[in-house]
């Protein structure tokens, strides 16, 4: 099936089978692998994108659903060469990775949570992110780097 | 000013947060076919035939291979001294032994078309009864392995008995409990849980002209080298194992998986590059699982709180073929009576087959188990005589002026401090507050009660002897290339070991490149795992950066005419010069030019003279509802001493996530089978992986205590935070509901079975 759409501001057009999830188009068909797969239950958020804006697991969207759809993954958070987001930079400020595996899908999840709630609380951040599993971190400086983000001047107030 | 002690951002990052790591199913590689591997849905059953004729029909299918098809030697990778008659086939042979356990593999063009085909894959099971529970399998009714006439792996501490362990190292039970007034007993289940590092295992494989290149997401890439050069029969100089960025390990990607090391037989056969990644659901029940220890715990003393004498009893579940899991029992005696002096104690433990998913090490492998034991026992211990458990753990350390003490097991640990962790710990916790705030919710009959959990606990780090290699080079821009045997997957050695380098040259972190798991461009190593890395590569790169700072004075020296005990080096500038004449003088870059080809270098092979004993102090607040079973942990206080910390930021990454694992053992997470060994908890939907919404933010609290065993004064740091953590949670539970006539809830204390141990109490029965 053919479908169309903007990935990181670029338009992008395919032909896929129809049971293509949209993970698996973003990494094997444009060839962008900074969004990860982790389980295969929608559990662990590492596919987390942004959809017209607002944040899917890409493993539970087909490609063919985000058919005329804007896509935002990790490489299109900032501009290339350019300043990283300021939550790209809360997450290095407070040491929020350590493995990097389920970070991107941590990042735009955190993004998006901050879009809907500027001035979350640490109980509304740690309950915003239940979908985002990370093994490594204990999640304690992820929870802080998006307070920080929230706080952060020039960031969501 | 030094640049060590301070908290300086990863190098790491900034790759990780704009285009995400490299991961091995990442990697572009031209021309490669796909495998995936048909698996057993059975836990114990004969195969009576493969029929892979319509497989093979598929679209896109090149080959699939049975048992019958390898040429190749069993899988060099057992539990060590274990039972020669359980070696683990490449592909189930005749008999499968665990749900999930690889049948047949199929390759195709496309993953779809191997997912498909594998699909296709007929197995003919005559069903055989399943053996799941360790106890049961001690008995040995239903044999694994009937050639092996039992399923026993092997006894500790015998089996070690002058390997690992001196001749005389059987430990003696007669009478130990004798003077005791006081002895109470309990089974404690250590409960088998899952590691879960978020990436699942991966791998490929690629021959170009005889030579083998497979990428591994792996803790020791060396270790994978060696292991597939004895498999297929080539010399190690044939195989480069590439581990790129690894997304997570905790002990479950130390050694090599049959379905990994399998890709390069498959290539070679098929003369195509292969690539593999599992689902998680097929990770849930291969990649190796952790604890699994059946505990039976007896602890006596005096009434006045002095423990005399101290017993555990251990049966590990080491799956359906025993690979290191089986050996961990050695570390739980090694750690047997954890900070205490205990006079008297008795050790056994039997490794066991179980048709479920073989165990490995997993954060703590060993230790956890046995710091568990102990802490759970001096809480019972201390609830009999009816004393302040704080109290009993204070009664009991080994005090601070005991280093280097030797155990009744016969560990030495090199240094320590408990009862200042203790002190520490307790004082940030508010501890008499809390006792306090429970003592009203008690009162008050609160359907919220206050529990108050403590462990005291040390642990050994960098257990198992080895050397690690390290090296650094001086280019002749002025950069710093350094090459490490670690294998960093998610621990920062990049910044750290550049941290290092940087103290020493006076060369930016920025200008400091560090290489790993690259065995074509490392030359030797060992891995990442046992807390080793500081204290053996950071030590080794260490030391090669000293070793080049002198080499590059003696050619400064005889660049500028001047003896070397003349020549200093302006760490500020990153140069050398004669002095009290800083005017002349030769850059980084400049003697690395004078020194010809490949710059300035130096390695070293650093090999510890012994293992090191980080050791803490954890207090667990849970809010336990009395109506509902539900626990909230309120507060994690943490004292944790691990030497020397070279960058605290990293150092409080790792107790974080250490707490993490640690509480969630305890309170949620659990692999579990049926009686007929199927598993239920084989995705992420049905285990309980913890998230941040059941956890609070960590109180961490640093303690800084050198070892004298290397130069850096550093122990390891990676396993403490979930040695610590696990039983301080259990003991909160249980303390919440002691008013209640509780003395024991098992892990992890779900609501339900909270809620059951509150109603059997209130009905006066024993929990």
């Amino acid at each position: 099936m053919k479908v169309s759409m903007t990935i990181n501001g670029r338009s992008v057009d395919a032909d896929v089978e129809p049971r293509t999830l949209l993970v698996h188009f973003i990494r094997n068909d444009v060839g962008l692998t900074g969004t990860n797969v982790g389980c295969d239950t929608t559990n662990c958020g590492a596919c987390t994108i942004l959809m017209d804006g607002e944040s899917v697991k890409s493993c539970t969207v087909l490609a063919v659903q985000a058919d005329g759809a804007s896509i935002t993954t990790i490489e299109g958070l900032a501009e290339p060469d350019g300043p990283m987001h300021p939550m790209q930079e809360a997450f290095r400020e407070n040491h929020a990775l350590q493995c990097g595996y389920c970070t991107p899908g941590m990042v735009m999840a955190a993004v998006s949570l901050l879009q809907e709630n500027p001035s979350p609380t640490e109980a509304e951040v740690r309950e915003g992110l239940e979908g985002n599993l990370c093994r490594c971190t204990g999640y304690h400086n992820i929870v802080k780097a998006v307070l920080a983000a929230a706080s952060a001047p020039g960031g969501p107030k | 000013m030094s640049i060590l002690g301070n908290r300086v951002l990863r190098k790491e990052d900034p790759k990780f947060l704009t285009v995400g790591g490299s991961y091995v199913d990442d990697l572009p590689l031209e021309g490669a076919v796909h495998v995936v591997y048909a698996r057993s849905t059975m836990a114990h059953a004969r195969i009576g035939g493969v029929d892979k004729s319509e497989a093979e029909a598929a679209p896109g299918v090149l080959a699939v291979y049975t048992a019958a098809d390898i040429d190749l030697a069993p899988i060099p990778n057992g539990a060590p001294f274990g039972n020669p008659a359980m070696t683990r086939p490449w592909l189930a042979d005749g008999v499968v032994r665990y749900v999930g356990e690889p049948v047949a593999a199929v390759v195709a063009q496309t993953r779809a078309q191997a997912v498909d085909a594998a699909e296709m894959v007929i197995v003919d099971y005559d069903p055989l009864p399943a053996v799941v529970d360790p106890e049961a399998a001690l008995r040995d009714e239903t044999l694994l392995f009937p050639e092996a006439g039992t399923n026993l792996v092997m006894t500790f501490p015998d089996a070690l008995a002058g390997i690992m362990l001196p001749a005389e190292a059987a430990d003696q039970d007669e009478g130990i409990f004798d003077d005791c007034e006081v002895v109470v007993a309990r089974r404690i289940v250590n409960q088998r849980v899952a590691p879960c590092p978020l990436e699942v295992r991966a791998g490929a494989a690629s021959w170009t002209e005889g030579r083998l290149t497979q990428w591994a997401t792996t803790q020791a890439p060396h270790g994978v080298r060696d292991t597939l050069a004895q498999s297929l029969g080539v010399d190690p100089t044939a195989v480069r194992v590439v581990s790129p960025d690894v997304g997570g390990g905790f002990g479950a990607k130390i050694g090599a998986y049959p379905e990994e090391l399998f890709l390069a037989w498959i290539s070679r056969a098929l003369g195509r590059p292969t690539r593999w990644v599992e689902t998680r659901s097929e990770s849930m029940t291969n990649l190796g699982h952790g604890r699994a220890q059946v505990q039976d715990v007896r602890i006596g003393g005096t009434r006045d709180g002095r423990i005399l004498a101290y017993r555990l009893d251990v049966i590990q579940d080491s799956g359906a073929y025993p690979a290191i899991g089986a050996f961990l029992p050695m570390f739980t005696r090694t750690m047997l009576t954890g900070v205490y002096d205990v006079p008297k104690v008795y050790f056994k433990a039997r490794s066991v087959a179980t048709n479920t998913t073989p165990t490995v090490a997993y954060r703590g492998a060993g230790r956890p188990e046995a710091t568990a034991a102990i802490e759970r026992a001096i809480d019972l211990f201390a609830a009999e005589i009816g004393m302040d458990p704080a109290d009993v753990r204070r009664r009991n350390l080994v005090g601070k002026d005991r280093f280097p003490f030797t155990t009744p097991t016969g560990t030495v640990y090199d240094v320590g401090d408990y009862e200042r962790a203790l002190d520490l710990v307790l004082e940030a916790a508010d501890y008499k507050s809390l006792r306090k705030e429970q003592a009203r919710r008690r009162q008050s009959g609160d359907a919220s009660q206050l529990g108050i959990g403590l462990s005291v606990y040390v642990e050994i780090t960098n257990g198992l002897p080895g050397s690690e290699f390290g090296s650094v080079q001086v280019r002749p821009d002025g950069k710093v290339t350094v090459r490490t045997g670690t294998s960093p997957h998610g621990q920062g050695h990049v910044t750290s070991w550049a941290m290092l380098v940087s103290e020493q040259l006076g060369v930016a972190v920025d200008d400091i490149e560090v290489v790993h798991g690259d065995t074509d461009v490392v030359p030797r190593g060992v891995g990442t795992y046992g807390s080793r890395s500081l204290q053996t590569g950071g030590v080794a790169v260490n030391q090669a950066a000293g070793q080049v700072v002198e080499k590059a004075r003696q050619l400064a020296a005889d660049l500028l005419e001047a003896s070397p005990d003349d020549v200093v080096l302006d760490k500020a500038g990153g140069r050398f010069h004669v002095a009290g004449t800083p005017a002349v003088g030769r850059t980084w870059s400049e003697l690395a030019q004078a020194a010809g080809e490949g710059g300035l270098s130096a390695e070293t092979d650093f090999t510890a003279p012994g293992p090191t004993f980080p050791f803490g102090a954890h207090v667990v607040v849970a809010e336990v509802d009395t109506e509902t079973g539900r626990v909230r942990i309120s507060r994690v206080v943490a004292v944790d001493d691990a030497g020397r910390i070279l960058n605290p930021l990293l150092a409080e990454g790792q107790i974080h996530g250490g707490i993490a694992q640690g509480v969630a053992q305890a309170l949620m997470e659990e692999v579990v089978y049926d009686e007929d060994g199927n598993p239920v908890t084989s995705n992420l939907a049905d285990y309980e992986f913890v998230s941040a919404a059941e956890l609070p933010a960590f109180e961490t609290i640093h303690m800084e205590t050198p070892t004298p065993l290397n130069e850096l004064g550093a122990k390891g740091i990676g396993e403490s935070g979930t040695i610590g953590s696990t039983p301080a949670v259990q003991n909160a539970v249980v303390d919440a509901l002691a008013h209640l006539g509780v003395r024991h809830v098992p892990m992890p204390a779900t609501p339900e079975r909270v809620w059951r141990a509150i109603a059997e109490s209130r009905a006066g029965g024993n929990s």
